[in-house]
């Protein structure tokens, strides 16, 4: 009991979202290689680590830094095909898929960081509402201005056009990699289950770490409150843009790795929907609780497709599930139910293992 | 360096601060709010070691002045001068950093997070941390955060608040949120800390704790503390220095015992004598 104690509780939960994580993938990767899995599920594994992604991500913007973002997607969107052009622009001269799935990640979370800087210089300045309506309309362009982006690559290099191919002015061996609204065509799909992996425990690394750190307690003041925040010495705009920044990192890389999953992406896939719904992930899941974020996203990404079988009902009963769990969690009653249910178990574990030894 | 205040004026400094500078002077200060003059003509001196005492009738302007002096809001007229150097166009942070700390009247905590952290926030500017370092919890992470935790833990102690270093913020008696906020403005290593109503809600003992801990403040760190109380036996045993406040403007000047006997601050406190 006593060496317990001395564990604290940052490393508990850090154990509980790394040990998640871990098991989840020694559980699900022996039985995506036997061949277990149908093809449904084995094609759903990567989209729900980039949801996982997302949803941490969205919990540094949401959560700890207390504003509410609507634009999230956006970021995606900006590493998805900033990271499907890389790998496509690298295929000849890397051979090494892994390699080439890395460097667009990265890539596409630089990219995505530049336009977090970007977006975020103006809108940060925002408060409340007014931040949740530019982001949403951030999302919005974004989305737009890919809809209408052609861009090709030939041996000469990138082309770009606003118009369409013909623009794009590619010599015969070309190939087109951006085709306006039909969005990326013929991507590689170099994304793979454990790299999907890699990219949570990255993300888990990066935020976990620096919401204990001198940066994340910077972070968390402000969002408590700002005045007294500025009144300490803290340059409230310096810290609300670096997590900002992170957190929209985050976002492109996966979205690079989302993209690079399918053999096409179109930016409509990145739209308004796609923000509420890792917003969903992230409330539901609870602010500030990354572990909550991870299984919130697995459960009510897989709901819909478990819910397959009832077809028309299956977002009625979706919805009321959200609406159920938003309303019993915040409930006095429930609560402490389920708290002396959980104190119940517990003392059960305990008595059972103290009757052991 | 020439002084803002003559000296000698109605702002007396101690006389042990006399030959330094003072910490803190105004010149004529005054702010308008769309045309209305909410302070105006405030001149003091606060001397490096002092304890001052800023009273005055609801409505004063007295947190007015507080916030002007942490540039929260930019006065309209006049000067001010931290330890010799104007703070004229610099940002409530970067007044921070020059050495003014301050508590709220309203009670400001991080409410959600833990006592320590709170003072940690405190003590942000002195922790040397790159953003490398609090990502990646390298980098000498583990040197400076175990530093700022002694140092965070030493403030708790000295306010009887670290036994409870790892609750939230927001849990904590009212009392005790009171001096967690002292704890973590002097974390910011003022050179001087301006205090609204620290007493406010305290009963007798819990004020008189107060006075004996704002007093070795002053003798521990050296610093200067000047404070809002509307305690009057508070003010009148802790203080060096008064400054009385009536409608916007200083209308006295002094030590305890001259600002006790002074007919125009009875006046404002208690209203003017009918003639018969």
């Amino acid at each position: 009991m006593a060496r317990k104690k001395k564990i604290s509780s940052f490393a508990v939960n850090n154990i509980k979202c790394y040990g998640l994580v871990i098991l989840a993938f020694l559980v699900l990767m022996p039985l995506q290689s036997a061949g277990v899995l149908n093809n449904s599920v084995s094609g759903q594994l990567v989209p729900i680590c980039a949801y996982v992604v997302m949803a941490i991500s969205l919990n540094l913007t949401v959560g700890y830094l207390g504003e509410l973002s609507l634009g999230h997607a956006g970021f995606m969107s900006v590493g998805a095909f900033t990271g499907v052009i890389t790998a496509v622009a690298l295929s000849q001269s890397v051979a090494a898929p892994e390699l080439r799935l890395l460097v667009s990640i990265i890539v596409g979370g630089l990219f995505a960081g530049v336009a977090g800087l970007i977006i975020g210089i103006p809108v940060l300045r925002l408060k409340g509402d007014y931040l949740a309506i530019v982001t949403l309309a951030f999302g919005e362009i974004i989305k737009n201005i890919i809809n209408c982006l052609y861009v090709g690559i030939d041996a000469s290099g990138l082309h770009f056009s606003m118009k369409n191919t013909n623009e794009l002015n590619l010599d015969a061996a070309g190939k087109v990699i951006l085709n306006g609204p039909q969005g990326a065509v013929g991507i590689t799909k170099i994304a793979t289950f454990g790299a999907a992996i890699l990219l949570i425990l990255f993300a888990l690394f990066i935020v976990l770490n620096l919401v204990h750190s001198k940066t994340g307690r910077a972070v968390s003041a402000i969002r408590d409150n700002r005045i007294a925040a500025e009144s300490v010495g803290i340059g409230v705009t310096r810290y609300k843009l670096t997590a900002f920044i992170i957190s929209a990192m985050l976002a492109g890389m996966a979205g690079a790795l989302y993209a690079q999953n399918f053999s096409t992406v179109a930016a409509q896939k990145f739209d308004f929907n796609l923000s509420i719904l890792i917003l969903v992930f992230v409330v539901l899941g609870g602010m500030r609780n990354i572990f909550g974020s991870i299984i919130a996203t697995a459960i009510l990404y897989m709901l819909p497709e478990l819910l397959r079988g009832i077809a028309d009902y299956r977002m009625l009963i979706y919805a009321i599930i959200l609406i159920a769990v938003m309303l019993l969690t915040n409930n006095m009653k429930v609560r402490a139910f389920i708290d002396t249910a959980m104190a119940n178990i517990k003392g059960k574990l305990a008595g059972r293992k103290g009757g052991n030894s | 360096m020439t002084k803002m205040v003559p000296l000698p004026s109605k702002s007396i400094v101690p006389e042990r601060d006399a030959e330094h500078e003072p910490i803190l002077e105004t010149h004529r200060l005054g702010i308008d709010f769309g045309g209305l003059t909410a302070v105006d003509e405030v001149t003091l001196a606060i001397g490096r070691t002092e304890i001052s005492g800023l009273i005055g009738p609801n409505g004063a302007g007295k947190t007015t002045v507080f916030n002007m002096l942490t540039n929260v809001y930019k006065p309209t007229r006049g000067d001010i001068m931290l330890d010799g150097k104007p703070t004229q166009g610099k940002s409530v942070a970067q007044v921070s950093r020059m050495g003014i700390a301050r508590t709220f009247q309203n009670i400001r905590l991080f409410d959600q997070m833990s006592v320590l952290d709170n003072v940690k926030v405190g003590l942000h500017n002195d922790i040397h941390q790159s953003l490398l370092a609090s990502v990646t919890h390298a980098f000498g992470f583990r040197k400076s955060e175990k530093e700022a935790n002694e140092r965070a833990l030493e403030f708790l102690s000295f306010f009887n608040l670290d036994k409870f270093a790892y609750q939230k913020a927001g849990s904590l008696p009212y009392g005790e949120q009171r001096r967690l906020e002292i704890a973590r403005a002097l974390a910011t290593e003022p050179k001087i800390i301006l205090l609204d109503e620290p007493a406010a809600g305290m009963n007798p003992s819990e004020t008189a704790e107060l006075m004996e801990n704002i007093r070795k403040i002053r003798d521990k760190y050296r610093i200067a503390v000047l404070l809002i109380e509307h305690d009057m036996s508070l003010v009148m045993n802790l203080c060096e220095g008064i400054c009385v406040l009536d409608h916007g403007k200083v209308i006295a000047k002094g030590t305890p015992d001259e600002i006790k006997s002074n007919p125009k601050v009875i006046e404002a406190y208690l209203g003017k004598k009918k003639e018969k």
